[in-house]
């Protein structure tokens, strides 16, 4: 197919990114390997000996491997769901930002549900959740959400990478093994480029971006329902569907700003990735936040003004400085607060403080699903009495940090793997328009 | 797992040269072992009792060589989730007579063969307001006729039985824990992979959701009301073992209900005692019953003052203890 000279400008800059693996990214996968088999040492401990090997207890029986799920899987949605908008609204900007969109939406949704399965007694029986399948299980849901949501983002992913794989395949400017060019050629689909594929090709584009908008929506809701529809106090609430959806988008652009600076930087990617693409991304930041923000107070305001004894309960570890109030407190100001004061400022709007922001705003978020997770199940409607004192709080175990960490080992190494796979900016979309 | 069980009461009857059984120990069957099994030199702990023997024989035996075994009616899969026809068992707690006994808790552990920490049932010591007086509350499973654990249940572990029962087939669990996070009243407890020695001949005697044994790691178990024991038309253990008659258990069908000494009519109990139901307002239709803390017949402070220092510390949250 044909490549036009800015494509090949691009490949040629690429080149050495995708044609080998240097020493630098060596050393990167031999440490996050390290982390990641300290992560499966953790796991055959808790294989052998049970989860006894965690911090959960009789009441608190969902702790970091639940907060990890949602922390993971939320980043995945917002991945998706801002690569639908940024696709199909034909975002001039969004070129060089579409590939590490769907990149950081798949990669979460493989490491995401990995926490469910660790979090589970049985994954030896997993399979119940087919054969023994209920549907008024909310967990059922989020098995279909899940499941459904992972082959959305495959196949998503996939059809905008097909015409990058044809230029790969076509490109005489890249230095690729023999079995490269044959992965790119099987890959590829026989794309040349025709007219008739093309118009195919964007249809199908269009229409899985329409899809996975909506999707996303349903799934995260689905995933807020696991918490909503239970009795407890902090999660039986009617906005958490789209509270979940919000907090799951914004934290998904966060990370996509995250790794737009690491590119930027470690690939000298200044010329595509632009300040201005900072901005934007700062601005769709800045909307978010407030909307989060607006969430966040609305459903607290309710829980403590209507102040009822259980809802008090858990406001009152919330707000307690001795229990989580600093942790909250930082939650806040790290996702909703900073955010916002450095997008609005056209002083404090540069690249490396909004990206310095969008990490705070990812740990503030982290820690808010453990708000949402621990102190409601620290709380529960009986109170805790006649059980044993270490089953009263909860907290974390090396075994349950060890695999934490391995998950978040596991995504960057697949994202440096597939960055080696593709390039980081869709050559494609730099294609000359034609008439 | 019938046949097994065949064998091995044969094999029990067979090994019993000295076996013997004792009715009088209420609803436990204890049986005599030769001892020593799997290595185990108990001492003689010179705590004897007298055993009548099939021969009409008196013996004593030291108690280290007894085990108590259960006799359980053989159930198949499907009895076991479809419940005992025609009934819908009911427990009624009378708050006015508990002091902290906690036999309910000892004898439920027997029955089920649990560690000595794990507690399916438990007594909290309620205090409703500043102004009111505390209570002991003993709290089993609820048994909810609208039960917010079995709806969360993704592959139809725990579930409804026409008798009102919610049992959990621990072959079945996946230990999703979200039972757990669903029942309102902290009543489910999972087996986080600690002690798990359980006989051998017990795990193939009692198998199955109505004895809630063998206890598997990594999944969810909870009060069962006995159904085992039920389905012989007795008393569940904690029942016949409170000093204090604190426990009713019966059929609403039949309107009545028993603690094993008086025998009283249901509907009637609830009427005249002004019978209420814990959280009614949370709609789980909860099939215990609670006759409120009126003239009570202990003062609260005798259930406390004589338990050991660790159990005390479970109620220090508690004011005006």
């Amino acid at each position: 197919m044909d490549i036009s000279k800015k494509q090949t400008a691009i490949l040629q800059k690429f080149g050495p990114y995708i044609e080998r693996f240097d020493a630098r990214s060596f050393v990167y996968i031999f440490l996050l390997s390290l982390v990641i088999l300290v992560g499966l040492y953790a796991l055959i401990q808790q294989i052998l000996e049970g989860h006894v090997v965690t911090g959960m207890r009789d009441n608190v029986v969902w702790g970091l491997y639940i907060v990890n799920f949602i922390f993971f899987i939320g980043i995945s949605y917002g991945g998706a769901i801002l690569a639908g908008f940024l696709h199909l609204f034909k975002v001039p900007w969004r070129r060089p930002i579409m590939r590490i969109a769907v990149l950081t939406a798949f990669i979460s949704a493989l490491i995401g549900p990995i926490f469910i399965i660790l979090c589970i007694g049985r994954f030896d029986r997993l399979h119940y959740l087919f054969i023994h399948a209920r549907l008024q299980s909310p967990i059922f849901w989020d098995v279909v959400a899940i499941s459904t949501y992972l082959v959305g983002a495959i196949i998503f992913m996939y059809l905008l990478m097909i015409k990058d794989f044809a230029i790969y395949r076509d490109s005489d400017v890249l230095n690729l093994p023999t079995w490269r060019r044959n992965l790119y050629r099987a890959l590829a689909l026989n794309y040349q480029g025709t007219e008739s594929q093309n118009r195919q090709l964007s249809v199908s584009k269009n229409l899985i971006a329409l899809i996975m908008i909506p999707m996303v929506v349903v799934v995260s809701s689905v995933l807020s329902w696991i918490f909503g529809m239970t009795l407890r106090p902090g999660w039986h609430s009617t906005i958490f569907g789209p509270y979940f959806v919000l907090a799951a988008i914004y934290s998904g652009a966060a990370v996509i700003v995250i790794m737009m600076w690491i590119f930027r930087r470690s690939y000298k990617l200044e010329d595509y990735l632009t300040d201005k693409h900072f901005a934007y991304m700062g601005y769709i930041l800045l909307a978010l936040g407030a909307g989060y923000g607006y969430f966040t107070f609305s459903e607290y305001l309710t829980s403590w003004f209507g102040s009822e004894k259980w809802d008090s309960e858990v406001m009152e570890k919330l707000f307690n400085p001795d229990e989580y109030g600093w942790w909250f407190l930082i939650s806040n100001v790290f996702s909703i607060v900073i955010p916002i004061v450095v997008v609005a400022f056209k002083k404090l709007r540069t690249p490396n403080l909004i990206t310095l922001s969008a990490l705070l705003l990812v740990f503030g978020m982290w820690i808010k699903r453990y708000l949402i997770v621990v102190p409601t199940l620290e709380t529960p409607l009986l109170p805790i009495q006649d059980t044993r004192p270490e089953y009263i709080h909860y907290s974390a175990t090396w075994v349950e940090w060890a695999l934490s960490f391995a998950g978040l080992a596991t995504f960057i190494l697949f994202f440096i793997i597939m960055a080696k796979l593709v390039t980081i900016v869709t050559v494609s979309d730099y294609a000359e328009k034609k008439n | 797992m019938s046949e097994l069980s065949k064998n091995e009461r044969r094999d029990f009857l067979k090994k019993g040269a000295l076996g013997v059984t004792l009715a009088a120990w209420g609803q436990l069957v204890f049986s005599c072992s030769s001892g020593g099994e799997g290595g185990e030199a108990a001492a003689e702990t010179s705590d004897t009792v007298k055993l009548l023997t099939p021969d009409g024989e008196l013996v004593e035996v030291d108690k280290k060589y007894l085990k108590h075994v259960h006799h359980v009616p053989k159930v198949s899969q499907k009895e076991a989730r479809a419940g005992i026809p025609g009934k819908k068992f009911v427990m009624v707690i009378d708050l006015a007579r508990c002091n902290n006994a906690r036999k309910c808790i000892s004898a439920c552990q027997a029955m089920h063969h649990l560690p000595p920490e794990k507690e399916w049932v438990t007594v909290k010591l309620m205090k409703d307001s500043k102004d009111s007086s505390p209570y002991w509350f003993p709290k089993t499973c609820f048994h909810c006729d609208n039960p917010p654990c079995v709806k969360v249940c993704p592959v139809n572990a725990t579930y409804k039985r026409q008798d009102g029962l919610v049992l959990v087939d621990s072959e079945r669990c996946i230990g999703c824990k979200f039972c757990m996070t669903a029942c309102p009243y902290s009543t489910r407890t999972f087996n986080w992979g600690e002690e798990l020695e359980i006989p051998a001949d017990i795990e193939t005697h009692h198998a199955g959701p109505e004895t809630s044994v063998p206890s598997r790691p990594g999944t969810v178990e909870k009060c069962d009301f006995c159904p085992d024991m039920v389905r012989m038309g007795k008393l569940p253990d904690c029942v016949s073992a409170c000093p204090n008659g604190v426990f009713y258990f019966g059929d609403q069908n039949e309107d009545v209900v028993t603690n094993g000494s008086e025998t009283l009519r249901f509907s009637q109990l609830i009427k005249d005692r002004s019978g209420y139901r814990y959280m009614e307002d949370l709609g789980t239709e909860p099939r215990v019953w609670y006759l409120p803390p009126r003239d009570r017949i202990f003062p609260v402070e005798r259930g406390y003052e004589a338990l050991p220092d660790d159990i005390k510390e479970r109620y220090d949250d508690v004011e005006g203890i």
